[in-house]
């Protein structure tokens, strides 16, 4: 790595302040999130804005949690954590299937299928919002995970993404397995299950991410205070101009907001990591 | 009894038909090598048997069955493939196990098995790698073992050591005859390596263009080919092939039986254009008169020098004469 471009000097100094300032842009925002959920609500109205941590990490967090301020908060991280599992899972498991039935069986219309799927590229939830609503009203799905899930779990990039994965695989390895005698459910289990797993993971990430911050959607179909999902919640949260606000705990509730994604991301990518080096080259 | 048993074999790709009707019995641990240039049609019939490819028309049998409607596993054969075709995340062990496991064999009876064929092929120490831990020629022995431990009727070899280094496919070549003879297993290796062919071939299946151009013993279609195409095709370098004097036919004359005489005597004149020492003997490629190259085998120390006129000449008795269409003229 060292020696792909040589800099030296003022070259690397710039270089790294340029790094840093762009860093401390992005950083500084959720640092003063993160003081502000720790300290006092006078202390953050008085002007000189906190900079260091305060002393009232346990009790922000803990009314964050069990009070919030119009749902608690880990009602909603509950729920945005079922939706956003129910969406990613969902959305690789359907993928994967499809995507394998598109590569390896001779159906009638089967590129039919594939471009009707991939057409679905085109309309995201919120072109297809109002007929979306429509339908999930009449099957009385509002106010439920199955109405928060089951709109956004179809994927046509992931079926795309599988089925160019899958097509790399060469026939032979097919070919083998089907003389070893494993028909395509034991061919699917033990041969492209594992050989997707880095994709799996790849795609757990963005999925996850992608169902996490879902807003619209939960917005317009959630109701009940004890269906918000966190996202939602936040924009609730935030006072119109006549409320007194809380803001610790807003802060303390945005910073919770930020804690799986970053999870996800830190654990999954170790994860991903490990399987791109374990797989072949 | 016939162990695999070809009759009338025909396969099209909608209305293009690839092989025009293949008959060929193998008798039972007999090594038959199908060999052709590429696009002859040798790897589809191989999957034919198979049964990766559907029979267009004909019969396949296979140890006494009739097998045309029958799935891969059913057939009772085991497959080598040109890319080996190893489960890349499943360790050797588990490579070579795997049939088994799905044919729901006892787990000490697969351990046996596959440690007996690691054992034959020396891959015990490496039965915990995965494959790409595994060189060229190891990955080639996995394929092999994954073949040895389902204990097949037939080993189908589909193009098995054209990913190999030069020298490391002689040393694959015996090993695989050796192995094959010592399990008695009867088996069909498809190649377009023609020296590869004559080496391990009980008999071999010449073909071109969708047909069995001649099915026999290596050197009994080495000494008598049936046409122009086998004779070209069989044996490096290639037969000469002169105009007929009489017909409009061709006269073919193998290398090793032309000789250098005066250039207004023999068959044909010409002037050598280049020589090729190989050590034990000396290739020398010689411009004819009449347009067109021959090569003749020499002895290494009585070679010629570039440039100079000479004439050739062959007895008699190892000329081959074909028909304008490329039959065989027996005398």
């Amino acid at each position: 790595m060292s020696g792909m471009v040589e800099r030296r000097g003022w070259g690397l100094v710039f270089t790294h302040l340029a790094l840093i300032a762009g860093l401390a842009v992005v950083c500084f925002p959720i640092w003063v999130a993160f003081v502000a959920s720790t300290v006092t609500q006078p202390e953050i109205v008085r002007p000189p804005l906190p900079l260091i941590p305060g002393d009232r990490f346990i009790e922000n967090y803990t009314a964050a949690l069990f009070q919030g301020v119009s749902t608690p908060v880990w009602r909603m991280l509950m729920n945005s954590m079922v939706m956003a599992l129910g969406i990613t899972i969902g959305k690789i498991a359907i993928s994967i299937i499809s995507a394998y039935a598109i590569v390896y069986f001779r159906f009638p219309f089967r590129m039919v299928f594939f471009w009707l799927i991939f057409l679905t590229l085109m309309l995201p939830v919120e072109v297809r919002i109002v007929p979306t609503y429509e339908v999930v009203a009449g099957f009385g799905m509002l106010n439920s995970y199955s109405g928060l899930i089951l709109p956004l779990i179809a994927s046509a990039t992931a079926t795309f993404l599988f089925r160019q994965l899958f097509l790399t695989i060469p026939d032979e390895l097919a070919e083998a397995a089907r003389i070893d005698g494993a028909g395509p459910v034991r061919f699917f289990i033990d041969m492209v299950l594992p050989m997707s797993r880095t994709n799996i993971a790849a795609l757990f990430v963005i999925l996850f991410i992608y169902g996490w911050n879902q807003y619209l959607w939960p917005l317009l179909i959630t109701t009940k205070p004890e269906m918000n999902t966190i996202v939602m919640g936040l924009k609730q949260i935030i006072p119109s101009s006549d409320d007194v606000a809380n803001w610790p705990v807003i802060m303390a509730t945005a910073m919770l907001a930020m804690l799986p994604p970053v999870l996800v991301v830190i654990f999954m990518q170790n994860l991903f990591v490990k399987g791109l080096v374990e797989s072949e080259k | 009894m016939a162990e695999i048993s070809l009759r009338g074999v025909r396969k099209s790709y909608g209305p293009t038909e690839v092989i025009h009707g293949v008959d060929c019995e193998v008798a039972d641990g007999e090594l038959i090598v199908i060999v052709g240039p590429s696009g002859c049609g040798k790897s589809t019939l191989l999957r034919v048997v198979a049964g990766l490819e559907t029979i267009s028309g004909g019969e396949v049998w296979i140890k006494g069955r009739r097998v045309n409607d029958l799935e891969p596993r059913e057939r009772d054969i085991a497959m080598v493939f040109q890319n080996y075709a190893l489960y890349p995340h499943m360790s050797v062990f588990d490579n070579m196990a795997y049939g088994l496991k799905i044919a729901r064999v006892a787990r000490e009876e697969i351990r046996a098995r596959v440690e007996k064929a690691a054992a034959m092929l020396e891959l015990t120490p490496y039965l915990g790698r995965k494959p790409r831990e595994l060189s060229g020629g190891q990955r080639q022995r996995v394929a092999m073992g994954r073949a040895i431990v389902r204990n097949p009727a037939a080993f189908l070899f589909d193009e098995p050591l054209s990913n190999l280094d030069a020298k490391l496919r002689v040393q694959m070549r015996m090993e695989i005859k050796a192995l094959q003879r010592e399990l008695g297993v009867t088996a069909l290796y498809v190649t377009h390596d023609q020296v590869e062919a004559m080496t391990l071939a009980d008999r071999m299946i010449v073909m071109n263009d969708g047909r069995a151009e001649q099915i026999g013993r290596p050197l009994e279609i080495y000494d008598d080919p049936a046409t122009t195409f086998v004779a070209g095709f069989i044996g490096s370098p290639p037969m000469n092939f002169l105009p007929d004097p009489e017909g409009g036919g061709v006269t073919g004359v193998r290398p090793e039986h032309l000789q250098l005489c005066t250039p207004l005597e023999g068959l044909a004149a010409g002037r050598i254009r280049f020589t090729e020492a190989l050590g034990a003997e000396t290739l020398a490629h010689v411009a004819l008169d009449g347009g067109g190259l021959a090569t003749i085998r020499l002895d290494a120390r009585a070679a010629p020098r570039e440039g100079e006129a000479v004439g050739l000449a062959a007895d008699p008795a190892r000329l081959y004469r074909f028909d304008a269409a490329g039959a065989r003229l027996r005398a």
